[in-house]
């Protein structure tokens, strides 16, 4: 029991210490750094009104954050809207295998800021360019595990559809969809981790709106205090996402539910 | 035997390739010939093709030479008409023990309205005695409720053969005893063809009216058939000193250990 507490509470609160120790030498050795009270009161007064808007460039923090999510969540929709049936073609069809996989293979590790001058100059439009660069980078993991999902359908399932002659809509849907949702849902949650770390690199050069282009407009203002600000939110509401997407994925994993 | 076979086996042979050429053939030469209503097992050492038969029965897998009829048509696919009970019962275990038979009756018997489709599916849960578990999910219930679930799904279905391949063998004794008598006591009173593979001699002759014995592979055929003429409802208790069930007996281990002995390689 008393080990439990230390564990669960003594620990974290140590650690904290030890950040705010060296958080605050780091300070005192670079000159301008803002100390932790600093940020403290700054995060204070960032957060008493965050919807304010004081037009294009000037907003409170809720409204930043909230257009970079709406954009995450546009070209998230759009990578399981195109990923989803693009995996279960893969993993149904071992000619769509032979024919897509080499293009997964290529455009999986190019960085999501290679494409982004291609994408402004094709869509000439701040929204749809992060859209279009969350989209082509989130895409990959939602294939690749779909893909998967749809394999590690067992062999004895497929002889239950064979033995009841399940047509191959009727086959998708009761058999293979039940089984590869737990692995879309982790090919989600990635994807959506992956979106939300891209959004930021993608605003600060995009600029205009959103919590990227907020911390490198206030690194522009010398207002340092706000940038860690800035990744402390980030780090949070990446948190919550995550969280959210777990619950969601648990709730349609038939093996979360007390069952096998 | 009758003049005509209600399931017959003609001359078939199963050989898989293995790549560069060269091939494995499993089964030479099979012939059977199995009559409605009957339990037939089929017992040999393991890798002597005996669950190959039953994938050719059930159209799992492509006959080589030769050609299997069911009621003088040829099979060549899978199809309700032969229903299989895996060894792993294959259940979905996103469904609950109702929606399993539910999934299975809805597809086979498009004919029943929602209210039939129920009452169908119930009579089959309580055929295997499951009324209590309906709702429960596969991981929720036993490795024999399992097995018995998988039962009830595959005559509910109304199959013309119950195919089961080692169906109880990954049960414990006295869990498998108690299938076997659920399992005869079903059969009694649908009156299914069913073939049964097993290496378990006592099930064998327990369940069946005749055993078919498998030589060893590659190219494994039939080596004997017995026939076990016990009259049914049959008592195991009663039987452990009966001459018949000793001779039956008597006749398997002879045939699986000294005829057809598998040594370890």
């Amino acid at each position: 029991m008393l080990l439990k507490t230390i564990n669960t509470v003594a620990l974290p609160t140590l650690l904290f210490g030890v950040l705010i120790a060296v958080w605050s030498t780091v300070s005192i050795e670079i000159p301008g750094f803002p100390t932790p009270m600093e940020t403290w009161n700054e995060l204070l007064v960032v957060l008493s009104d965050p919807l304010y808007d004081n037009g294009a460039g000037d907003q409170g923090i809720a409204l930043q954050l909230m257009s970079s999510l709406k954009r995450v969540f546009g070209g998230f929709a759009l990578a399981i809207a195109v990923g989803i049936p693009v995996g279960l073609l893969i993993g149904m069809s071992k000619m769509a295998q032979t024919a897509i996989n080499p293009y997964i293979q290529i455009l999986k590790p190019v960085s999501p800021l290679a494409w982004l001058p291609l994408a402004l100059f094709v869509f000439k439009d701040v929204d749809m360019t992060a859209i279009f660069v969350i989209f082509i980078t989130s895409i990959w993991p939602i294939i690749i595990n779909t893909a998967l999902g749809v394999r590690s359908v067992s062999e004895d399932y497929l002889n239950v559809a064979k033995v009841l002659q399940l047509s191959a809509f009727e086959k998708v849907f009761q058999i293979i969809l039940p089984v590869a949702v737990p692995f879309i849902f982790t090919g989600m949650r990635l994807s959506l981790g992956i979106a939300w770390l891209v959004i930021v690199a993608a605003e600060m050069l995009t600029g205009g709106l959103g919590i990227g282009f907020w911390i490198w407009d206030e690194y522009n203002n010398l207002n340092y205090s706000h940038i860690i600000i800035g990744i402390i939110l980030i780090g949070v509401v990446g948190y919550i996402l995550d969280t959210i997407m777990g619950l969601i994925a648990d709730y349609f994993d038939y093996r979360k539910r007390g069952r096998v | 035997m009758s003049a005509k076979p209600f399931l017959k086996i003609d001359h078939v042979d199963k050989v898989f390739p293995l790549g560069k050429g060269k091939e494995y053939v499993a089964l030479r030469d099979v012939k059977l010939e199995i009559r409605e209503n009957e339990i037939v097992s089929i017992i040999g050492h393991s890798g002597c093709g005996k669950s190959t038969i039953l994938n050719l029965i059930a159209g799992l897998d492509t006959i080589s030479n030769g050609v299997i009829l069911l009621e003088d048509r040829e099979i060549n696919a899978p199809g309700p008409e032969r229903a299989v009970v895996f060894q792993n019962h294959s259940l979905l275990p996103w469904l609950t023990v109702y929606q399993n038979i539910e999934m299975a009756v809805k597809k086979v018997r498009d004919d029943l309205n929602p209210k039939e489709v129920k009452e169908h599916v119930m009579k089959y849960i309580e055929l295997v005695n499951l009324d209590h578990a309906k709702d429960k999910y596969p991981g929720e219930i036993s490795g024999g409720m399992k097995q018995r679930v998988g039962i009830a799904r595959a005559l509910s279905i109304e199959p013309k053969v119950l195919l089961m391949d080692e169906p109880f063998g990954a049960l414990d004794s006295l869990t498998r005893a108690n299938l076997q008598d659920h399992l005869m006591r079903i059969q009694m009173q649908t009156g299914n063809t069913v073939i049964i593979i097993t290496h378990d001699v006592d099930e064998a002759v327990l369940l069946s009216d005749r055993v078919i014995m498998m030589t060893n592979g590659p190219e494994a055929t039939i080596g004997e058939i017995l026939e076990v003429n016990l009259p049914r409802p049959r008592e195991r208790l009663t039987l452990q000193h009966n001459e018949e069930y000793l001779r039956c007996r008597g006749a398997i281990v002879e045939f699986l250990y000294s005829k057809f002995a598998k040594h370890d390689d």
